[in-house]
Protein backbone atom coordinates (compact mmCIF):
# COMPACT_ATOMS: atom_id res chain seq x y z
CA UNK A 1 0.00 0.00 0.00
CA UNK A 2 1.59 3.29 -1.17
CA UNK A 3 1.31 6.32 1.01
CA UNK A 4 -1.23 8.02 -1.19
CA UNK A 5 -3.52 5.14 -1.08
CA UNK A 6 -3.21 4.73 2.45
CA UNK A 7 -4.26 8.55 2.83
CA UNK A 8 -7.21 8.66 0.65
CA UNK A 9 -8.35 5.73 3.19
CA UNK A 10 -7.62 6.89 6.66
CA UNK A 11 -7.99 11.15 5.71
CA UNK A 12 -12.39 10.98 5.76
CA UNK A 13 -12.37 9.91 9.20
CA UNK A 14 -9.16 11.81 10.54
CA UNK A 15 -11.75 14.58 12.09
CA UNK A 16 -13.41 11.82 13.82
CA UNK A 17 -10.54 10.33 15.48
CA UNK A 18 -9.39 14.13 16.64
CA UNK A 19 -12.78 14.59 17.85
CA UNK A 20 -13.15 11.06 19.90
CA UNK A 21 -9.70 11.88 21.33
CA UNK A 22 -10.48 15.50 22.43
CA UNK A 23 -13.75 14.36 23.72
CA UNK A 24 -11.90 11.56 25.79
CA UNK A 25 -8.31 13.22 26.59
CA UNK A 26 -10.72 16.83 26.76
CA UNK A 27 -7.24 19.21 26.04
CA UNK A 28 -6.69 20.05 22.01
CA UNK A 29 -3.37 20.08 22.39
CA UNK A 30 -3.40 15.83 23.61
CA UNK A 31 -5.73 15.07 21.14
CA UNK A 32 -3.92 16.41 18.49
CA UNK A 33 -0.75 14.44 19.57
CA UNK A 34 -2.96 11.35 20.07
CA UNK A 35 -4.32 11.83 16.09
CA UNK A 36 -0.42 12.12 14.93
CA UNK A 37 0.19 8.79 17.03
CA UNK A 38 -2.60 6.59 16.22
CA UNK A 39 -2.38 7.51 12.05
CA UNK A 40 1.38 6.63 12.63
CA UNK A 41 0.26 2.89 14.20
CA UNK A 42 -2.05 3.10 11.38
CA UNK A 43 0.40 3.37 8.35
CA UNK A 44 2.80 1.03 10.50
CA UNK A 45 -0.40 -1.47 10.20
CA UNK A 46 -1.17 -0.58 6.58
CA UNK A 47 -0.55 -4.53 5.57
CA UNK A 48 -3.14 -5.33 7.44
CA UNK A 49 -5.37 -2.19 6.95
CA UNK A 50 -5.69 -3.89 3.39
CA UNK A 51 -7.67 -7.25 5.31
CA UNK A 52 -10.29 -5.39 7.49
CA UNK A 53 -13.60 -4.43 5.86
CA UNK A 54 -14.28 -1.31 8.30
CA UNK A 55 -11.08 0.46 8.96
CA UNK A 56 -12.52 3.27 9.54
CA UNK A 57 -14.28 1.33 13.12
CA UNK A 58 -11.09 -0.41 13.53
CA UNK A 59 -9.51 2.87 13.76
CA UNK A 60 -11.78 4.40 15.90
CA UNK A 61 -11.21 1.08 18.46
CA UNK A 62 -7.91 1.81 18.39
CA UNK A 63 -8.76 5.59 19.28
CA UNK A 64 -10.61 4.66 22.39
CA UNK A 65 -8.30 1.98 23.53
CA UNK A 66 -5.35 4.73 22.73
CA UNK A 67 -6.91 7.01 24.83
CA UNK A 68 -8.07 4.93 27.37
CA UNK A 69 -4.30 4.10 28.14
CA UNK A 70 -3.28 7.68 27.86
CA UNK A 71 -5.79 8.13 30.55
CA UNK A 72 -4.10 5.74 32.71
CA UNK A 73 -0.74 6.62 32.24
CA UNK A 74 1.47 8.82 34.66
CA UNK A 75 2.09 11.41 31.52
CA UNK A 76 -1.93 12.38 31.70
CA UNK A 77 -2.33 12.39 35.15
CA UNK A 78 -1.65 16.33 35.09
CA UNK A 79 -3.65 16.70 32.04
CA UNK A 80 -5.49 20.17 32.69
CA UNK A 81 -9.17 21.06 31.44
CA UNK A 82 -9.24 23.22 28.73
CA UNK A 83 -12.11 24.28 26.66
CA UNK A 84 -12.16 25.70 23.42
CA UNK A 85 -15.16 28.79 22.60
CA UNK A 86 -17.28 27.34 20.18
CA UNK A 87 -18.19 30.01 17.64
CA UNK A 88 -21.76 30.33 16.49
CA UNK A 89 -22.49 32.59 12.71
CA UNK A 90 -25.64 33.70 12.21
CA UNK A 91 -26.66 35.11 15.48
CA UNK A 92 -27.25 38.08 17.16
CA UNK A 93 -24.89 38.70 19.81
CA UNK A 94 -27.31 38.11 23.09
CA UNK A 95 -28.22 35.00 21.44
CA UNK A 96 -24.76 34.21 20.37
CA UNK A 97 -23.72 34.63 24.27
CA UNK A 98 -26.54 32.79 25.42
CA UNK A 99 -25.42 29.86 22.88
CA UNK A 100 -21.80 29.97 24.16
CA UNK A 101 -22.99 29.89 27.58
CA UNK A 102 -25.47 26.66 27.14
CA UNK A 103 -23.38 24.82 24.58
CA UNK A 104 -20.48 25.09 27.19
CA UNK A 105 -22.70 24.05 30.02
CA UNK A 106 -23.58 20.92 27.85
CA UNK A 107 -19.74 19.94 27.08
CA UNK A 108 -19.38 20.41 30.63
CA UNK A 109 -22.21 17.54 31.30
CA UNK A 110 -20.55 15.19 28.94
CA UNK A 111 -17.34 15.83 30.46
CA UNK A 112 -18.86 14.87 33.99
CA UNK A 113 -20.82 11.45 32.09
CA UNK A 114 -18.85 8.03 32.85
CA UNK A 115 -16.23 6.79 30.34
CA UNK A 116 -18.11 4.70 28.38
CA UNK A 117 -20.99 7.11 28.28
CA UNK A 118 -18.96 9.48 27.04
CA UNK A 119 -17.55 7.59 23.99
CA UNK A 120 -21.56 6.36 23.45
CA UNK A 121 -22.77 9.34 23.31
CA UNK A 122 -19.59 11.03 20.72
CA UNK A 123 -20.21 7.95 18.88
CA UNK A 124 -24.03 8.78 18.42
CA UNK A 125 -24.86 11.78 18.83
CA UNK A 126 -22.02 13.57 16.61
CA UNK A 127 -20.37 11.24 14.52
CA UNK A 128 -23.47 9.45 13.88
CA UNK A 129 -22.81 6.04 13.80
CA UNK A 130 -25.43 3.16 13.82
CA UNK A 131 -25.75 1.19 16.42
CA UNK A 132 -24.06 -2.03 15.10
CA UNK A 133 -20.63 -0.20 14.48
CA UNK A 134 -20.82 1.36 17.92
CA UNK A 135 -20.94 -2.15 19.28
CA UNK A 136 -18.19 -3.35 17.33
CA UNK A 137 -16.18 0.10 18.58
CA UNK A 138 -16.70 -0.26 22.01
CA UNK A 139 -16.95 -4.39 22.33
CA UNK A 140 -20.26 -3.94 23.79
CA UNK A 141 -23.95 -5.87 23.33
CA UNK A 142 -26.61 -3.38 21.99
CA UNK A 143 -28.92 -3.57 24.70
CA UNK A 144 -25.96 -2.48 26.57
CA UNK A 145 -25.01 0.39 24.59
CA UNK A 146 -28.79 1.50 24.67
CA UNK A 147 -29.08 1.69 28.01
CA UNK A 148 -25.69 3.62 28.45
CA UNK A 149 -26.84 5.70 25.60
CA UNK A 150 -30.56 6.27 27.14
CA UNK A 151 -28.87 6.99 30.76
CA UNK A 152 -26.31 9.65 29.43
CA UNK A 153 -28.94 11.19 27.58
CA UNK A 154 -31.28 11.80 30.31
CA UNK A 155 -28.23 12.35 32.63
CA UNK A 156 -27.62 15.44 30.75
CA UNK A 157 -31.39 16.49 30.07
CA UNK A 158 -31.91 16.71 34.12
CA UNK A 159 -28.92 18.88 34.85
CA UNK A 160 -29.72 21.32 31.88
CA UNK A 161 -33.18 21.55 33.04
CA UNK A 162 -31.59 22.05 36.46
CA UNK A 163 -29.50 24.97 35.34
CA UNK A 164 -31.92 25.95 33.34
CA UNK A 165 -34.45 26.52 36.18
CA UNK A 166 -31.72 27.65 38.52
CA UNK A 167 -31.11 30.64 36.05
CA UNK A 168 -34.31 31.85 36.25
CA UNK A 169 -35.22 31.50 39.85
CA UNK B 1 -43.09 18.89 11.91
CA UNK B 2 -45.95 19.10 14.23
CA UNK B 3 -45.00 19.28 18.29
CA UNK B 4 -47.05 15.90 19.25
CA UNK B 5 -44.43 14.13 17.00
CA UNK B 6 -41.81 16.15 18.05
CA UNK B 7 -42.58 14.94 21.69
CA UNK B 8 -42.81 11.46 20.51
CA UNK B 9 -39.37 11.44 19.05
CA UNK B 10 -37.99 13.25 22.25
CA UNK B 11 -39.28 10.15 24.39
CA UNK B 12 -37.83 7.91 22.20
CA UNK B 13 -34.70 9.75 21.89
CA UNK B 14 -34.50 9.62 26.08
CA UNK B 15 -34.91 5.66 25.61
CA UNK B 16 -32.40 5.49 22.82
CA UNK B 17 -34.80 3.90 20.73
CA UNK B 18 -34.60 6.74 18.28
CA UNK B 19 -33.18 5.63 14.70
CA UNK B 20 -30.70 7.99 12.98
CA UNK B 21 -33.15 9.40 10.58
CA UNK B 22 -35.15 10.07 13.45
CA UNK B 23 -32.20 12.35 15.19
CA UNK B 24 -31.53 13.60 12.44
CA UNK B 25 -35.52 15.01 12.41
CA UNK B 26 -34.80 16.09 15.64
CA UNK B 27 -31.43 17.83 15.34
CA UNK B 28 -33.09 20.09 12.59
CA UNK B 29 -36.05 20.62 14.15
CA UNK B 30 -33.71 21.99 17.08
CA UNK B 31 -31.15 23.64 15.42
CA UNK B 32 -33.89 25.57 13.13
CA UNK B 33 -34.85 28.05 16.10
CA UNK B 34 -38.86 28.15 16.61
CA UNK B 35 -38.05 25.02 19.53
CA UNK B 36 -41.36 25.22 22.11
CA UNK B 37 -40.59 26.57 25.32
CA UNK B 38 -41.05 23.57 27.08
CA UNK B 39 -38.47 21.59 24.95
CA UNK B 40 -35.88 24.36 25.35
CA UNK B 41 -32.97 22.42 26.76
CA UNK B 42 -33.00 19.70 23.84
CA UNK B 43 -31.84 23.05 21.44
CA UNK B 44 -28.80 23.61 23.44
CA UNK B 45 -28.23 19.79 23.51
CA UNK B 46 -28.53 19.56 19.79
CA UNK B 47 -26.97 22.72 18.81
CA UNK B 48 -24.21 21.71 20.94
CA UNK B 49 -23.96 18.46 18.86
CA UNK B 50 -24.31 19.98 15.32
CA UNK B 51 -21.62 22.83 16.71
CA UNK B 52 -18.90 19.83 18.12
CA UNK B 53 -19.25 17.85 15.05
CA UNK B 54 -18.03 20.84 12.63
CA UNK B 55 -14.38 20.80 14.60
CA UNK B 56 -11.73 19.58 12.24
CA UNK B 57 -8.23 18.26 12.48
CA UNK B 58 -6.18 21.00 11.09
CA UNK B 59 -2.45 19.86 11.48
CA UNK B 60 -1.44 17.95 8.89
CA UNK B 61 -0.46 14.03 9.08
CA UNK B 62 3.17 13.23 9.12
CA UNK B 63 4.11 10.03 8.38
CA UNK B 64 7.72 10.26 8.05
CA UNK B 65 9.49 11.72 10.56
CA UNK B 66 9.31 9.08 13.21
CA UNK B 67 9.82 6.34 11.13
CA UNK B 68 13.81 8.25 11.35
CA UNK B 69 13.25 8.15 15.13
CA UNK B 70 12.31 4.67 15.25
CA UNK B 71 15.46 3.40 12.69
CA UNK B 72 17.83 5.60 15.70
CA UNK B 73 16.23 3.78 18.13
CA UNK B 74 17.14 1.28 16.34
CA UNK B 75 20.96 1.95 16.29
CA UNK B 76 21.39 3.13 19.53
CA UNK B 77 19.83 -0.03 20.97
CA UNK B 78 22.46 -1.78 18.67
CA UNK B 79 25.40 0.67 20.03
CA UNK B 80 24.26 0.11 22.92
CA UNK B 81 24.71 -3.92 23.01
CA UNK B 82 27.51 -3.75 21.19
CA UNK B 83 29.29 -1.53 23.83
CA UNK B 84 27.98 -3.84 26.72
CA UNK B 85 29.66 -6.62 24.37
CA UNK B 86 32.91 -4.96 24.31
CA UNK B 87 32.44 -4.08 28.31
CA UNK B 88 31.79 -7.74 29.32
CA UNK B 89 34.73 -8.98 27.47
CA UNK B 90 36.99 -6.69 28.85
CA UNK B 91 36.08 -7.40 32.20
CA UNK B 92 36.33 -11.07 31.86
CA UNK B 93 40.21 -10.28 30.26
CA UNK B 94 40.82 -8.15 33.34
CA UNK B 95 38.96 -10.85 36.09
CA UNK B 96 41.12 -13.09 34.19
CA UNK B 97 44.13 -11.38 34.90
CA UNK B 98 43.26 -10.68 38.30
CA UNK B 99 42.96 -14.70 38.93
CA UNK B 100 46.59 -15.18 37.29
CA UNK B 101 48.43 -12.54 39.32
CA UNK B 102 46.84 -14.35 42.88
CA UNK B 103 47.68 -17.76 41.45
CA UNK B 104 51.14 -16.41 40.94
CA UNK B 105 51.74 -14.96 44.12
CA UNK B 106 50.39 -18.06 45.71
CA UNK B 107 52.67 -19.89 44.13
CA UNK B 108 55.50 -17.54 44.56
CA UNK B 109 54.20 -17.48 48.66
CA UNK B 110 54.52 -21.70 48.63
CA UNK B 111 57.91 -21.74 46.80
CA UNK B 112 59.76 -18.74 49.46
CA UNK B 113 58.58 -21.22 52.30
CA UNK B 114 59.67 -23.63 50.98
CA UNK B 115 62.92 -22.57 50.11
CA UNK B 116 63.19 -20.68 53.49
CA UNK B 117 63.00 -24.47 54.86
CA UNK B 118 65.50 -25.17 53.22
CA UNK B 119 67.94 -22.70 54.30
CA UNK B 120 67.29 -22.83 57.93
CA UNK B 121 67.80 -26.78 57.60
CA UNK B 122 71.06 -26.31 55.78
CA UNK B 123 72.03 -23.75 58.89
CA UNK B 124 71.65 -26.44 61.23
CA UNK B 125 73.53 -29.14 58.93
CA UNK B 126 76.60 -26.32 58.46
CA UNK B 127 76.64 -26.35 62.85
CA UNK B 128 76.98 -29.89 63.27
CA UNK B 129 79.31 -29.99 60.24
CA UNK B 130 81.46 -27.75 62.33
CA UNK B 131 81.05 -28.83 65.14
CA UNK B 132 82.31 -32.12 63.70
CA UNK B 133 85.44 -30.14 62.43
CA UNK B 134 85.96 -28.91 66.27
CA UNK B 135 85.99 -32.29 67.42
CA UNK B 136 88.08 -34.07 64.59
CA UNK B 137 91.03 -30.81 65.11
CA UNK B 138 90.84 -31.80 69.01
CA UNK B 139 91.33 -34.99 68.37
CA UNK B 140 94.07 -34.71 66.19
CA UNK B 141 95.48 -31.99 68.82
CA UNK B 142 95.52 -35.34 71.03
CA UNK B 143 96.94 -37.59 68.94
CA UNK B 144 100.07 -35.60 67.77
Amino acid sequence: MKQSDFLKVVLPFKDKVFRLAKRLLVSKEEAEDATQELFFKLWKSKEKIADYKNVEAFAMTMTKNYCYDRLKSKQASNLTLVHSNYKEKDASLDKKVEYRDSVNQVHQLIENLPEQQKIIIQLRDIEEYDFDEICKMVDMKPTAVRVALSRARKTIREELIKKHNYGVS
Amino acid sequence: MELANIEKLVEKYLDATTTLQEEATLKHYFTEGNVAPHLQEYAYLFNYFAIVENEKFTKTIKLEPKKSKKKNLKWWSAAASIALLISVFIGQQQYKEYQQRKEAERIYAQVSKGLKLLSTNLKKGEQAVANLYTYENTVNKLLK
